[in-house]
């Protein structure tokens, strides 16, 4: 193998498993030593110029980086990241001091931004500073978009929406609430600079099955019921709901059923239960409400009598796998199931609609009517029209949508400063030893095995019987502590260097996980299994070094390495040393330019 | 050296052996020696031949005398017996447990100045009784403990870390072993474990006196140039006579070796000692031959290591007196006091 360029910003990146998982690239076990330190407050800005929305991303992020978490694979649950970025926003002084000030001076440019969520809250965060005129439109009085309207008010309160949409309008963000865009050309003719799409998927797919049309006064989609809730249009449903589908909105929309007057509310899902959409923990959190989840049902016909919904007819499926592992459900031959009900919430995804993009206003859609977009700079065909969150490429979550609006910010600071929007900019990047005495670090390097701590929560009996009330109480200061003493601080870095190394065998001897060794080079798939512990998982890399005096190499395998340290206090010369690495994406401003 | 004990986490494809330990069982307590230091290695190897022995580890008594290498024990093998004795003074200690108890595995630790100053006659007497025993000394030519000065296994004409060169002729613990009748003679170095680990694996195997002198450089006094036990020297000087598989009893036998390239060794218990000869020339069944190669290759400034000399055939101090074959702690008071009856009929076969 060839000796590892451990100055590529990627490859220690990559090491920071949770870092490199989350979209935006937050620092993340930089920000959790923070909340160790009972500095809620810096703890917080770290996380705001990173992912814009910290209390409400404490709340209801989708958590690509906790099944990332190195805990995972030493132990078995991942450190409580989501959980501990909301002690992060709970717990703060008042930040509004630290947060960038309304640039005095205008540049002169103007960004229209349609629809007021994540994304076009965050591409506006990142320009409104630099002196854009950015303008916000949304359809509703309030901005925050889907986090608003769709996420129950049990999950996240107004306040929290509130405060942080309030931190981006504070720049100097014109917003206009109640203005929906109806015509893509019209504002292509008001001659912005550029425009932004962060429009969302704001269309719940339907199911078309018998009895649809006759019992519809008692179906809904999933999605604009959810929002009617939010905006206290509806306020009770019938006693016996069956809630369709298998995602994190099928859990909202039984959650928020069970509040509204929903006594036997029950899930039923196509696929099994393990297939499901939803994360894990929202699962969970129906099941802690009483709500049974019924898997390999297919929704047949709605039972329909006088005009009323009276239940649901479902056909019972198995799982039968084809040679390529894909899965195919099929009749598994019982009889048919019935539940009666009162009501149907359909939660069988969610499609993008853009009946307000002309299509001769410049903007090629493709075959399933999606803009072509570019994935790096996401761009559409129209060099001055930009798509971000779920309007470019579909429905991800709150996380995705904010990194999409950092890159849209670059690639439009770049346009209007003439420069070619493909070329991207390096993230900025830190190395610095962490070394503060004979056996100390600047880091609790002390590990042990640690089980996750439990966020309290409300009990059932006042979380159901309010659909307001915050069910998650989030972490005391004390458990946030405990939990935060789990990082493994994973960007803390073995860094070696093989002109110190005198091959004394102290490291190897020491590493608890057996991540070192030195031996003879060879190719990767062959070195791999020569370790001293065979490196099984590809996923993560090889540090390799050459140059030693007998001409082996030193190998380490990332995979399971505590960050422990003990390589470096065991080393008598300093060849291994703890480093800290922090990475920072490289957001528009002068430094992208 | 560090404060910090090793996490309790391990790799989750860690092997256990055939009584379900996992070589991390093995482990004591946090080494409190310098960081680098050669002894650390050592005990590293000692845990690793434990491991692949399948030793219960309540079946050893680890027992050393005074000095960096003495500390070592409490390094290793922490569920085993232990005894830190006076300075020079383990084997007869040593000793005196094995004819106690001759069941256990005794493993002597020692250093260059615990065997080879204060404690030399000990270091005799016992290989030349042939205690049954491994005796390991962790050679590293210097006292670290009282900052650097030369020890009795240090080169004639090597240099100390201040610039001083020995003066006077060194002791070389393996010849003198091999002349006193040691029926198990290696020689290895810290820094190859792949070397060590067998070697000690086959003298815990040997029926008799075992003795390994194991040259661990001492990174804080000893590891400059002008040192002969540094990590460089003895790297760069290095003569390997062979390389050794210890085959245990059921063990399949699955190495292929090259014909005339082997000798292999049937110890008493039936483990084999497959030597690979990386010198044609060398004969570790010929004692005289060994002492002969040894002072020749030393004389070429050559440091010779590998197994040098086994006799698979050895008896040990308990046979040498016919003592009973049950450990004393075991014998009860039928046994121990055979009654008055037993004692007239030993006293009548005396008239």
């Amino acid at each position: 193998m060839k000796p590892t360029d451990i100055s590529a910003p990627g490859y220690f990146h990559k090491v920071v498993d949770c870092q490199w998982a989350c979209p935006a690239h937050t620092p993340v076990p930089e920000y959790i030593r923070l909340i160790a330190a009972g500095r809620y407050g810096d703890a917080y800005m770290i996380n705001w110029k990173s992912n814009v929305f910290p209390g409400i991303l404490g709340r209801t992020c989708d958590r690509p980086c906790e099944p990332a978490c190195r805990r995972v694979r030493v132990e078995e649950e991942p450190v409580a990241i989501c959980r501990l970025k909301r002690v992060a926003a709970d717990y703060k002084d008042d930040v509004k001091g630290r947060m960038p000030q309304p640039s005095p001076t205008k540049n002169g440019k103007r960004i229209a931004l349609v629809g007021a969520g994540p994304a076009s809250l965050t591409v506006a965060r990142d320009l409104a500073p630099l002196g854009y005129d950015c303008v916000v439109f949304d359809g509703d009085k309030h901005a925050g978009g889907m986090m608003r309207t769709q996420i129950p008010k049990f999950r996240l309160p107004d306040s929290v929406i509130d405060e942080e949409t309030n931190y981006v309008l504070d720049l100097g963000v014109e917003f206009r609430g109640g203005t929906r865009i109806d015509s893509m050309k019209a504002l292509l003719a008001e001659d912005y600079d550029a425009i932004v799409v962060g429009s969302g998927a704001p269309r719940g797919r339907d199911l078309d099955i018998p009895g649809r049309k006759e019992a519809a006064a008692n179906i809904h989609i999933g999605i604009d019921w959810l929002s009617s809730v939010s905006f206290d249009h509806i306020h009770t449903i019938g006693k016996r709901v069956i809630v369709l589908g298998g995602g994190n909105t099928a859990m909202d929309c039984c959650r928020s059923a069970r509040r509204l007057g929903g006594e036997d509310v029950k899930v039923v899902v196509r696929s099994g239960f393990d297939e499901m959409k939803a994360s894990p923990w929202e699962k969970e959190d129906a099941a802690r409400e009483g709500i049974p989840i019924h898997n390999f049902l297919v929704p047949k016909e709605f039972l329909h009598d006088g005009g009323k919904l009276t239940g649901v007819v479902f056909e019972k499926v198995k799982a039968e796998y084809d040679a390529k592992g894909r899965r195919k459900l099929v009749p598994a031959g019982e009889p048919d199931v019935t539940f009666a009900c009162d009501d149907v919430l359909v939660a069988v995804g969610q499609e993008n609609a853009f009946p307000w993009i002309e299509r001769d206003a410049g903007i090629d859609f493709d075959e399933w009517g999606m803009p072509k977009v570019d994935k790096v700079t996401f761009q559409s065909s129209h060099p001055k029209v930009f798509f971000g969150g779920d309007a470019a490429f579909g429905p991800k979550n709150i996380i995705w949508a904010v990194a999409h609006g950092h890159e849209v910010a670059v690639s439009i600071d770049k346009m209007l400063h003439g420069e070619n929007i493909a070329d991207r900019p390096l993230p900025a990047v830190q190395v610095v030893n962490q070394k503060m005495g004979i056996h100390e670090w600047s880091y609790k390097n002390e590990v042990m095995p640690d089980e996750r701590y439990a966020v309290p929560h409300r009990d059932n009996a006042s979380a159901l019987s309010s659909i307001k009330a915050e069910v998650e109480l989030g972490f005391d200061p004390n458990l946030a502590l405990a939990e935060a003493g789990r990082c493994l601080n994973c960007d803390v870095e073995t860094v070696f260097s093989a002109p110190l190394c005198i091959e004394c065998d102290a490291c190897v001897d020491v590493c608890p996980m057996d991540c070192i060794t030195f031996t003879d080079n060879g190719e990767e798939d062959d070195l791999r299994q020569r370790l001293r512990a065979p490196a099984l998982n590809l996923t993560q890399d090889i540090y390799v070094a050459d140059g030693l005096k007998t001409g082996r190499i030193m190998a380490k395998d990332e995979d399971v390495c505590l960050h422990c340290g003990l390589c470096a206090e065991r080393c008598p010369t300093g060849a291994w040393d703890m480093n800290k690495f922090f990475l920072e994406v490289t957001h528009a401003g002068p430094a992208c330019r | 050296m560090t404060y910090l004990a090793k996490p309790k986490f391990h790799h989750p494809s860690l092997p256990k052996n055939a009584i379900g330990f996992t070589r991390r069982d093995y482990e004591a307590s946090t080494s409190t020696l310098c960081a680098g230091c050669g002894h650390d290695s050592i005990s590293a190897a000692i845990i690793e031949a434990a491991f692949e022995l399948s030793i219960e580890p309540h079946r050893v008594a680890k027992i050393s005398g005074i000095g960096c290498s003495s500390k070592t024990p409490d390094y290793f093998l922490g569920a085993s017996h232990g005894f830190n004795s006076v300075h020079g003074r383990m084997p007869s200690v040593l000793t005196g447990a094995n004819l106690a108890n001759r069941d256990l595995i005794y493993l002597g630790v020692s250093g260059d100045g615990d065997s080879a100053s204060i404690g030399f006659g000990q270091f005799a007497h016992a290989l030349r009784r042939g205690v049954n025993m491994v005796y390991i000394v962790e050679n590293n030519g210097v006292y670290g403990l009282t900052k650097g000065q030369f020890s009795a296994t240090a080169d004639r004409g090597s240099k100390s870390k201040k610039g001083v060169f020995n003066t006077d002729n060194s002791i070389d613990l393996v010849s003198i072993a091999l002349q006193l009748g040691a029926t198990f003679v290696a020689r290895s170095f810290s820094g190859d474990k792949s070397q060590l680990v067998p070697l000690i694996k086959a003298a815990i195997q040997h029926r008799g006196a075992a003795f390994i002198d194991v040259i661990s450089p001492c990174i804080a006094f000893n590891n400059h140039a002008g040192s002969t036990k540094s990590l460089e020297y003895v790297r760069a000087h290095n003569e390997a006579v062979n390389a050794l598989d210890v085959m245990i009893g059921r063990d399949p036998i699955t190495v292929n070796y090259a014909p005339g390239k082997v000798v292999s060794v049937t110890q008493h218990d039936g483990t084999v000692l497959n030597l690979r000869k990386i010198n044609d020339e060398y004969d570790p069944g010929d004692r005289l031959a060994a002492m002969n190669f040894l002072q020749k290759h030393a004389a070429l400034g050559q440091i010779v290591t590998g197994l040098l000399y086994v006799d698979s055939e050895a008896d040990d101090l308990h046979s040498n007196f016919n003592t009973v074959s049950t450990p004393l702690n075991q014998l009860d008071t039928a046994a121990l006091c055979p009654g008055s009856v037993t004692l007239e009929t030993i006293n009548d076969s005396l008239r």
